[in-house]
């Protein structure tokens, strides 16, 4: 687990998120980072398909995956780990990706407050200048109740 | 609910939503309302769904309301996600986990639709979302 001592490092903590749960069941992988934003991967698979005879991915995935970085530029730009909840998530969808293309997710916190964190980015299959998708999301700090710590 | 209305349902769902584990818990309304068990390829953080995993299942039955609706009007357009606005309410924990969709306006080109997710009570929500999805034509 990543202490406060030392700052958040989402390539070394991605080797942790992504052993289970939905992002490992996604595979999703660690893409680059700078001090306020993260990409990751979202492999092409084919059970992760929109429809059935197109080779395309879904955009159920794709909204999980910009989800996730989203969180993960959050704990980047306040440089320590603090669990978030997703208050409010808008993806709008520019085109499918291409056939077989896995989709890379970049999420930038551009503010952040005490309890809320604003973040924008955009899911791209190659060409960051023409993405696929693009997302705007609100997150919150989980407060911790001190009689359950 | 027969059978054959739940496969009909059934045919809706993507191949990401059945991988998934989204089901068709009911078809027998107008609306089909989907499920999806707790499992750990929904887990986010500990014990409670990922918001990509409920947006999912959200989305899911938004398709899955429009692809009855047309079917009823035997249309059979080709549906292409134009955005999705989801609102997180409280967390998704480790149950059973609901959602149904309603269509706001129908158009020819465009079905805006709003969808509810719900755990042990209908009436209090865990999230909900707004879907535009464009519908296209297959060339004759």
């Amino acid at each position: 687990m990543t202490s406060e001592l030392q700052a958040f490092d989402p390539e070394a903590a991605s080797k942790m998120f992504f052993q289970g749960g939905h992002t490992g069941y996604l595979g999703l992988r660690y893409h680059a980072h700078g001090s306020n934003w993260v990409e990751l991967e979202l492999p092409w698979r084919e059970d992760l398909l929109g429809e059935e005879d197109r080779e395309v991915l879904a955009s159920g995935p794709i909204i999980s995956l910009l989800d996730m970085a989203s969180g993960m530029c959050i704990w980047t730009t306040r440089q320590v780990f603090q669990p978030v909840a997703t208050l409010d998530l808008r993806v709008d969808y520019q085109r499918p990706a291409k056939d077989r293309s896995a989709v890379i997710g970049h999420a930038e916190c551009y503010k952040i407050t005490r309890s809320a964190a604003f973040v924008r980015g955009f899911a791209h299959d190659g060409d960051p200048e023409n993405p696929v998708a693009t997302l705007a999301g609100v997150f919150m700090t989980i407060a911790m109740d001190p009689r359950k710590v | 609910m027969s059978d054959a209305s739940r496969e009909k349902a059934a045919m809706t769902l993507t191949p990401y939503a059945r991988s998934l584990g989204i089901e068709v818990e009911d078809s027998s309304a107008d609306a089909p309302t989907l499920a999806i068990d707790f499992s750990r390829n929904i887990e986010g953080r500990p014990s409670h769904f990922h918001g990509g995993a409920t947006a999912g299942l959200l989305e899911a039955a938004g398709y899955a309301i429009l692809r009855v609706t047309l079917d009823a009007e035997e249309r059979k357009p080709i549906l292409k996600p134009v955005n999705i606005t989801v609102q997180y309410l409280s967390a998704g924990k480790q149950k059973r986990t609901y959602a149904q969709g309603r269509i706001t306006r129908l158009g020819r080109r465009n079905a805006n639709i709003t969808v509810e997710a719900w755990q042990d009570d209908r009436s209090r929500p865990i999230a909900t979302a707004v879907m535009n999805i464009l519908m296209a034509e297959p060339k004759a």
